[in-house]
């Protein structure tokens, strides 16, 4: 690159760069200088997505999913924890009289494409895990912003048939990135507005990208009529690849409706890592 | 090539120009982040974490 055109002192006038006359570079060396720039672009333009996928979209999908959950006034977002409860100034709990069968389980409509309709409680990810579940599995409308969303067609809470859900493992927020951390037998909790379901954790399994039979109403096996109450969650395996998928089955332990208390459950404390 | 290009192309003092470059730099990043990135991520499935029929 020829230097003259570069004022002397930062503090100097600035002089009209000179028309490059005589010096003027060849057509080689003005090519070489051109791909270098474009490489120097490209390299920023390729190193801030990066940048992008994994900072910038936990900021904003975190984000608005904490807006939405703010939204449902009937969802209950307390941190929660066991200390609080038993100090009864926390929440009331579920008394065992309000847990009832899954077969008397109440299941509510499929709302439409893009409704949040339920809350999802982890307590293996923590007592203040809370998030907001929406109608759909489209990545732009749905999972890269409102975090956990339901395969249409697929049982409701609580519904005879299999609950199946979806979410990122990194980035957007990352709903379901400590996955791999349930154990068989943890509560999965669901709350929509009339109800609490808390499903237990049956067994988990990777399976490639079409292997769709395990969201089907009996898991693994698309040909059988439901047998039971069943949840489904599947997200990304391995971590940022699109590889495979994990899937983590669950079974209806109880429900109870809204109003009494909120399920022990969530408010156990499972030591976190 | 570019570089010097744009810088002769702005108008007005150094530090004008400084400026100028900064507002559209961030300008640029922000078309990127908004909606050229997004774009992106969903056309070539970079991650996938649903399980669907083969197309």
């Amino acid at each position: 690159m020829p230097a003259p055109s570069v004022p002397a002192e930062p503090g100097a006038p600035v002089h009209e760069p000179q028309r490059r006359g005589s010096a003027r570079p060849s057509v080689g060396n003005r090519l070489i200088a051109l791909m270098g720039e474009l490489f120097i672009i490209a390299g920023a333009v390729i190193g801030l997505y990066v940048m992008w996928q994994l900072f910038y979209t936990d900021i904003t999908a975190e984000r608005e999913q904490q807006e939405v959950l703010e939204e449902l006034d009937w969802a209950y977002t307390e941190p929660v924890v066991a200390a609080e409860a038993a100090e009864d100034d926390g929440p009331q709990v579920l008394p065992e009289e309000a847990k009832q069968s899954p077969d008397s389980a109440p299941v509510m409509d499929e709302p439409d494409f893009g409704t949040t309709f339920a809350t999802m409680y982890v307590p293996r990810w923590g007592t203040d895990y809370v998030k907001p579940i929406t109608q759909g599995v489209t990545r732009r409308e749905i999972l890269d912003v409102l975090g956990i969303g339901h395969y249409p067609g697929t049982a409701m809470p609580g519904g005879l048939g299999n609950f199946a859900i979806s979410a990122h493992r990194t980035t957007y927020g990352k709903p379901f990135n400590r996955i791999a951390e349930v154990q068989e037998g943890d509560a999965l909790v669901i709350q929509t507005e009339d109800a609490w379901y808390v499903y237990r954790v049956t067994d988990y399994s990777i399976v490639l990208p079409n292997q769709v039979e395990v969201i089907a109403p009996v898991p693994g096996d698309p040909a059988a009529a439901p047998d039971g109450h069943y949840i489904t969650l599947t997200t990304c395996h391995p971590m940022y690849s699109a590889a495979e998928r994990y899937i983590v089955h669950g079974e209806l332990e109880y429900w109870a409706t809204t109003g009494f208390g909120v399920p022990a459950e969530i408010l156990e404390e499972v030591p976190q890592p | 090539m570019i570089f010097p290009w744009v810088w002769n192309v702005l108008p007005g003092p150094a530090w004008l120009r400084v400026l100028l470059l900064v507002l559209l730099l961030v300008a640029i990043v922000a078309a990127l982040f908004q909606w050229v990135y997004p774009w992106f991520s969903v056309t070539f499935d970079i991650q996938d974490q649903n399980v669907e029929a083969m197309t």
